[in-house]
């Protein structure tokens, strides 16, 4: 892991991401680093543009708020062309196959995997896109390890989902492999 | 420690946290962004320890609720944004003048009115100076991480118990809603103070007489057999309301003189990269991470700049400024506001050094690199 890494998770209200962005930052906090996580929303709680960044870092935060991330997240369209510039330069964009991503850029790295059709169709629960993005962002960046992660993942759902929990998070790390 | 449990942790969770830790039986409020998360944790903690939570109508009841509960004897505490903080001003008077125990925690959001409710301001500070009528004591403290929050809030209550007194928890959006490691220390870690009761029985006590060598009167709580008269209204020593300019004269320079006789008590700060500094950047609260993100990346290009952090932002450190605008060239006072804290440092450093003001408000945080650049275009 880099010194400093800084995620951010982009989509629309409603989708979990600030749950995920908590869980992201225990797990690193869980490995004895540093993490901070924050969130910006609307008024609405559901729709909307909601984005939860999470900084995991080996030294001591100071600015809390992440400004070019080294990850993006977007799980709609809106939310990629929102944040897609804030990505900084070489760094990766992990987009929902629901999304069209501009081929042309290739300033960044792209990995791009069904998502939420994954949770919605082959889990049948599209309440767990949140978890699947978790594994997929575990895998290509290792900024966590995978006990630390799942430890965190069955910390923070309802009792009684744990299972599809830990299958969502091993179709994560399935799609991440087979795409890279 | 090992036993120290560490979390990750929001800053609205570690106020509650500290709260509770402080000894907080009663928490009464009206629940706004974004120090929604206060209310709804005490909700949930106060019942399982015996204390009360309630949900009030308005702002200002949940304000009256907790002076009434403090008079009865129990720590409490109430929590806000901007357009709530506005209308328990008040009664926040009332507690000073009745010289009240209790804590108000405002988690300031980007106003004026309710503004962008969800978006971090430092736009409180002068309203937690000046927001009630009168000359009052203030007490305000502003905390830049969760760790501080929860150690902030145990200092509330202890300043609010120890000096009789409103004591204000000024948050920012940014701290209270981010989340970060904590490590949580043992209780018997944390230093407790409570306040002074009269001896039971004692015939001679009187509800606003100081006694000798002590700051504030003795507090009796409501029920514990002692009969006594509140007021907001100018009183004398049993309490009872009075039109003598003499009486009244005594008990607001008294009260005054609570804060004002003991500001090295109260007033808390941080220098960091100060001791060779030639530009200090002078924050509070959320931004002042900003600053030494800042102060550090300036350092690394040779600049001679460090960081003035006021944790207690009321009381002013008036003294430690005073004594920084004799050695150094130049102040620069960022914060999310369009210019308060900096009209205090410019009263204090009296034209001894040049104030610059970084000012924003449009409910976003200043940037460590926009520190940067004013440090740099001001050299």
């Amino acid at each position: 892991m880099d010194n400093r890494i800084e995620i951010r998770l982009s989509g629309s209200g409603g989708q979990g991401l600030i749950l995920g962005g908590i869980i992201l930052a225990e797990a690193a906090i869980n490995e004895g680093n540093n993490a901070i996580q924050s969130q910006s929303y609307g008024p609405e709680a559901r729709g909307g543009a909601s984005k939860a960044e999470v900084i995991i870092s080996r030294e001591e935060i100071d600015f809390p708020k992440v400004d070019k991330a080294d990850l993006l997240l977007a799980m709609t369209e809106v939310a990629y062309k929102k944040y897609i510039k804030s990505l900084k330069e070489g760094g990766i964009l992990i987009a929902d196959s629901s999304i069209n991503v501009d081929a042309e850029d290739k300033a960044y790295k792209v990995l791009q995997v069904p998502i939420i059709a994954t949770a919605a169709e082959k889990l049948g629960k599209a309440m767990v896109a949140n978890i699947i993005a978790l594994g997929v962002i575990q895998q290509v960046t290792e900024v966590v390890n995978k006990e630390s992660l799942e430890a965190a993942v069955l910390n923070r759902v309802p009792r009684g989902t744990e299972e599809l929990n830990k299958t969502a998070l091993s179709e994560g790390y399935m799609l991440a492999s087979s795409t890279f | 420690m090992s036993d120290r449990k560490v979390k990750l942790m929001q800053g609205n969770e570690a106020c509650v946290e500290g709260a509770l830790a402080a000894g907080m039986k009663f928490y009464a409020g009206y629940p706004i962004t974004p120090s929604t998360e206060v209310a709804e944790l005490c909700a949930q903690k106060l019942p399982l320890i015996g204390g009360k939570f309630i949900q009030m109508e308005d702002e200002i009841a949940g304000m009256a609720a907790i002076i009434g509960s403090s008079l009865a004897g129990l720590k409490s505490m109430t929590a806000t944004s901007g357009p709530g903080f506005s209308l328990k001003q008040e009664n926040i008077g009332y507690a000073a003048l009745a010289e009240v125990p209790c804590v108000i925690v405002d988690v300031q959001r980007a106003g004026p009115s309710t503004g962008l409710p969800t978006a971090p301001s430092q736009g409180d500070i002068m309203q937690a100076k000046w927001g009630t009528h009168g000359d009052h004591p203030v007490i305000a403290l502003s905390p830049s991480s969760v760790k501080e929050t929860f150690d902030l809030t145990v200092k509330c209550f202890n300043l609010a118990e120890k000096y009789r007194t409103p004591v204000l928890l000024m948050l920012d959006e940014v701290v209270g809603h981010m989340r970060e490691k904590i490590e949580i220390p043992n209780p018997d870690e944390i230093e407790i103070y409570n306040r002074i009761k009269p001896q039971e029985g004692d015939d001679s006590y009187k509800a606003y007489r100081v006694e000798e060598k002590e700051i504030v009167p003795r507090m009796a709580a409501f029920g514990e057999g002692f009969h006594f008269h509140v007021t907001g209204l100018m009183h004398d020593e049993f309490g009872f309301p009075t039109n003598d300019t003499d009486t009244s004269d005594k008990l607001i320079r008294r009260i005054m003189a609570k804060v004002s006789d003991n500001v090295d008590d109260i007033v808390i700060y941080e220098e960091k990269y100060m001791a060779d500094a030639e530009y200090v950047v002078l924050a509070y609260g959320g931004t002042a991470r900003s600053a030494i993100s800042a102060v550090k990346k300036a350092r690394e290009m040779g600049i001679k700049v460090g960081l003035f952090r006021a944790v207690t932002i009321w009381p002013f450190p008036e003294k430690q400024i005073r004594e920084l605008a004799g050695k150094v060239k130049k102040f620069i006072v960022p914060e999310m506001n369009l210019g308060q804290y900096v009209l205090e440092v410019e009263r204090v450093v009296a034209g001894r050094a040049e104030v610059i003001s970084l000012g924003k408000a449009n409910g976003e945080v200043i940037t460590p690199d926009e520190i940067l650049s004013k440090i740099k275009e001001v050299l």
